[in-house]
């Protein structure tokens, strides 16, 4: 730690920025918004941490990165053992480091935060995990010598991911089911090239498989196999169901069956899995966005991620409908920032009432309904209500409904004796995440409802805990 | 990776693929279907699981209509399909209904069939009435011959079996007096609906089977779904089969037809992509005598 400054003196320097790609020149393509740190960047950066003998940075990190050790380590250059020490309490940095909101956990703790601004943990460790990725030497974690106890996963979203990573460690032969063509679930299907590159999310599974953990496409738990089976014929010791909350939600107004009207589940799983915005090289096809009014309708991230590939589409207008306000979108902040930049309108306090379609069944205006707010309702956000008479249609070509999803009852109708909610989400232990099925544990998205991939990974990391008390007590 | 373990012409561009697939083959019940994806570029499409064996295959027939099943029908045994997944959607409702009518239309034909089969096995008395554009495309009759109670066949120009429509077969049959507990009509839309049409007034219960665009197959995406009695379902995990009288086939007919222009330009481009590589092996059938019937042989097997 050389080259570490007395705190006073690094207070002083500002918090380095992100490079990002020219906004105008990257509304119109795919790859990658912010381009990482620089090293002399990270270097400056490393150096404004405070190394807190208590660091609170940790405690808001939902699987407990040791932020203040990996920071050290990059502040003595060693950007190698600074990945390694990450990949101890996440199989995910590369993807992390860029997805997570980072200004809700780590970074909202971080002490510097309270008068200056915190340090930019995210970017560092994007930073060290890319550096790692570039050298092609993974610090990969050691393995406990093998148990022989097998464990079952069924998702390869990021609760998953993190839960095998973990188990592995552990020692345990772990199988992950994923019932799309590729392994990541919402890395790869949700979230964008533009802010994850499919490459890394495949570079991170490719670590895991050299972990000797068994990935298994094409298999739907529920159809292809059930639970009861994965026990009972495959001789799995332990299940942990993580198939996460894709089950799209709609608006339920006229119209919405109309052609070019599209979940963000389909319009994402298009783009992103299928990769229909290449369609020179891929056979999946999209509907036409080029020169087009879009809309997407909703303001968390799934909305951002919609709006802004119909931007890279070619749209002529992209639009935001949202029916609260900006302070209440539930959007990551810096991807409502990046979407304006890229010259995405926002119309907030519209809500849509109906679809108009033409002779063919195709989308051509949406009816919205301007909204105000009213009184706070029980989560404590001012509820929107329809402003009277306020109804205007507006031209409209591809409208993608961005409102939420829920849970896929798949899993839970093929295996009766696990308790569901109303809702049908997975009912499981706060604490230990057991269902009420014996040998099934379950985290993620399929019991909290749609959160973040880093709360999902914390479920994950939970969840191997508690499977491997259970395996090696055998209580339940 | 899923190796296709036969590949049969059955009919010109209707394919038989028997695919090894043992997941799939050992849960999959009448009804249901598959997704398949041939490489790394193609796209998702279902396909209905006509059988499956004891060696852990599942057939599927396919028509070729486009650039992906006439990419699949260039396939032979020995070559692999990337990815198969299923079994997929709700099973048929099986039982001893007393008299059941299996209408297969054109390749519905091979989607019927197992409901066929397991309704007869169920204890069902099973009238089959199969309809084709011609003596050529007419595809299982054995098959049917062997697991139906009647077999009706009807061709549109009269080259086989009697000459006329899938419905006017089953007016006969309604007219004869029989006493039918229900109908299965699966094919071309319009036959799906012409069919409803004529079972509505006499309140016979029919059930069709959709064949909406589908991507996921597993309930994420909602690009499957259809309106029936006025409600949107999603016909890759509510269905494939539905109440024929409940089904609206406007919105399905417009919706299936969403993507026919780059559906077009796709398949034009691949056919061009063909004849290229064709031309390619009919100069070197030239310059290279010796190679020619052999290039020949590959491209015509």
């Amino acid at each position: 730690m050389a080259k570490s400054l007395p705190p006073k003196e690094r207070v002083k320097i500002p918090r380095q920025g992100m490079p990002e790609q020219d906004a105008k020149q990257r509304a119109r393509n795919f790859e990658e918004v912010n381009l990482g740190l620089e090293v002399v960047a990270a270097e400056s950066e490393a150096q404004r941490c405070l190394s807190c003998a208590d660091p609170k940075c940790v405690q808001g990190c939902p699987v407990g990165v040791k932020i203040r050790d990996f920071v050290e380590l990059v502040l003595d250059g060693e950007y190698l053992k600074a990945a390694a020490k990450i990949r101890e309490d996440n199989v995910l940095p590369a993807v992390t480091g860029r997805v997570c909101p980072q200004e809700k956990q780590c970074e909202g703790a971080c002490i510097m935060g309270k008068r200056f601004s915190s340090l930019a943990i995210g970017n560092l460790e994007r930073f060290v995990a890319d550096y790692e990725r570039q050298t092609g030497e993974i610090g990969l974690p050691e393995r406990a010598p093998a148990t022989g106890k097998k464990v079952a996963i069924v998702g390869s979203g990021p609760a998953g991911l993190s839960c095998a990573g973990d188990l592995a460690l552990h020692g345990h032969d772990v199988t992950v089911f994923e019932a799309l063509h590729e392994i990541g679930g919402v890395l790869l299907y949700g979230i964008p090239e533009f802010r994850l590159p499919k490459d890394i999310v495949r570079g991170e599974i490719e670590n895991m498989k050299k972990m000797g953990i068994d990935f298994q496409t094409n298999v739907v738990v529920g159809k292809s196999v059930t639970i009861d089976e994965l026990f009972d014929e495959e001789n799995f010791d332990a299940v942990f169901i993580a198939t996460g909350a894709g089950l799209p939600q709609f608006l339920n107004i006229p119209g919405e069956h109309l052609g070019g009207v599209y979940s963000a589940n389909e319009f994402l799983t298009r783009v992103n899995l299928m990769k229909a915005y290449d369609e020179e090289n891929y056979d999946e096809p999209v509907y036409k966005c080029r020169d087009r009014n879009v809309a997407v309708v909703g303001g968390g991230n799934t909305a951002m991620d919609s709006v802004r590939s119909a931007m890279r589409l070619g749209a002529e207008h992209a639009y935001i409908i949202y029916r609260r306000g900006e302070e209440e979108m539930p959007a990551r902040g810096e991807e409502v920032h990046h979407a304006k930049d890229e010259g995405v309108e926002f119309l907030n306090l519209h809500n849509p009432i109906e679809f108009i379609g033409d002779e063919r069944g195709v989308l051509k205006a949406v009816k919205l309904i301007k909204m105000e707010l009213g009184e706070p309702d029980e989560s404590g956000r001012r509820r929107p209500q329809p402003i009277e008479g306020s109804e205007f249609e507006m031209p409209l070509d591809v409208a993608i409904i961005a409102v939420g999803t829920g849970a896929n009852p798949l899993v839970q109708s093929t295996t009766p004796d696990m308790e569901t909610n109303k809702w049908g989400y997975i009912v499981a232990d706060d604490d230990s995440l057991r269902t009420s099925k014996k040998g099934v544990f379950a985290g993620g998205d399929i019991v909290s409802g749609a959160a973040t991939v880093i709360l999902a990974m914390g479920a994950g990391r939970t969840a191997a805990k508690s499977i491997n008390e259970y395996l090696n007590t055998g209580e339940w | 990776m899923y190796p296709i373990v036969e590949a049969k012409l059955l009919a010109p561009d209707v394919k038989l693929f028997r695919i090894h697939a043992p997941r799939v083959a050992r849960k999959r019940k009448a009804g249901q279907f598959v997704i398949i994806r041939i490489d790394e570029h193609g796209e998702r499409i279902p396909l209905t699981i006509a059988d499956s064996d004891d060696q852990g295959n599942i057939t599927i027939i396919v028509q070729g209509v486009g650039k992906t099943t006439k990419w699949l029908n260039t396939l032979n045994t020995g070559d692999t399909i990337l990815d198969v997944v299923g079994p997929l959607g709700e099973e048929s409702e099986i039982g001893n209904f007393g008299t059941v009518v299996v209408i297969g239309g054109g390749v519905g034909t091979a989607i019927a069939y197992p409901t066929a089969v397991a309704m007869k096995q169920a204890g069902s008395r099973v009238i089959s009435i199969v309809g084709a554009r011609n003596k050529e495309l007419l595809i299982l009759e054995e098959e049917l011959q062997a697991t139906s109670d009647e077999l009706c066949i009807m061709t549109d120009d009269g080259s086989y079996g009697e000459q006329g429509f899938v419905t006017q077969k089953l007016q006969e049959l309604i007219d004869r007096g029989e006493t039918i507990a229900r109908v299965l009509a699966i094919g071309p839309i319009p036959m799906m609906r012409a069919v409803a049409d004529v079972t509505r007034e006499k309140g016979i219960k029919t059930i069709v089977s959709l064949n909406p665009i589908m991507v996921d197959g597993t309930g994420m995406c909602g690009g499957c779904r259809v309106q029936v009695g006025g409600k949107s379902k999603f016909a890759c995990v509510d269905g494939p089969e539905f109440d024929a009288h409940d089904v609206d086939f406007e919105i399905l007919i417009q919706r299936n037809s969403l993507y026919k222009d780059q559906e077009q330009k796709s398949l034009e481009q691949f056919e061009s992509e063909q004849c290229e590589s064709k031309k390619s092996a009919c100069r070197l059938q030239h310059e290279h005598p010796e190679v020619g019937p052999k290039i020949g042989t590959q491209s015509n097997a």
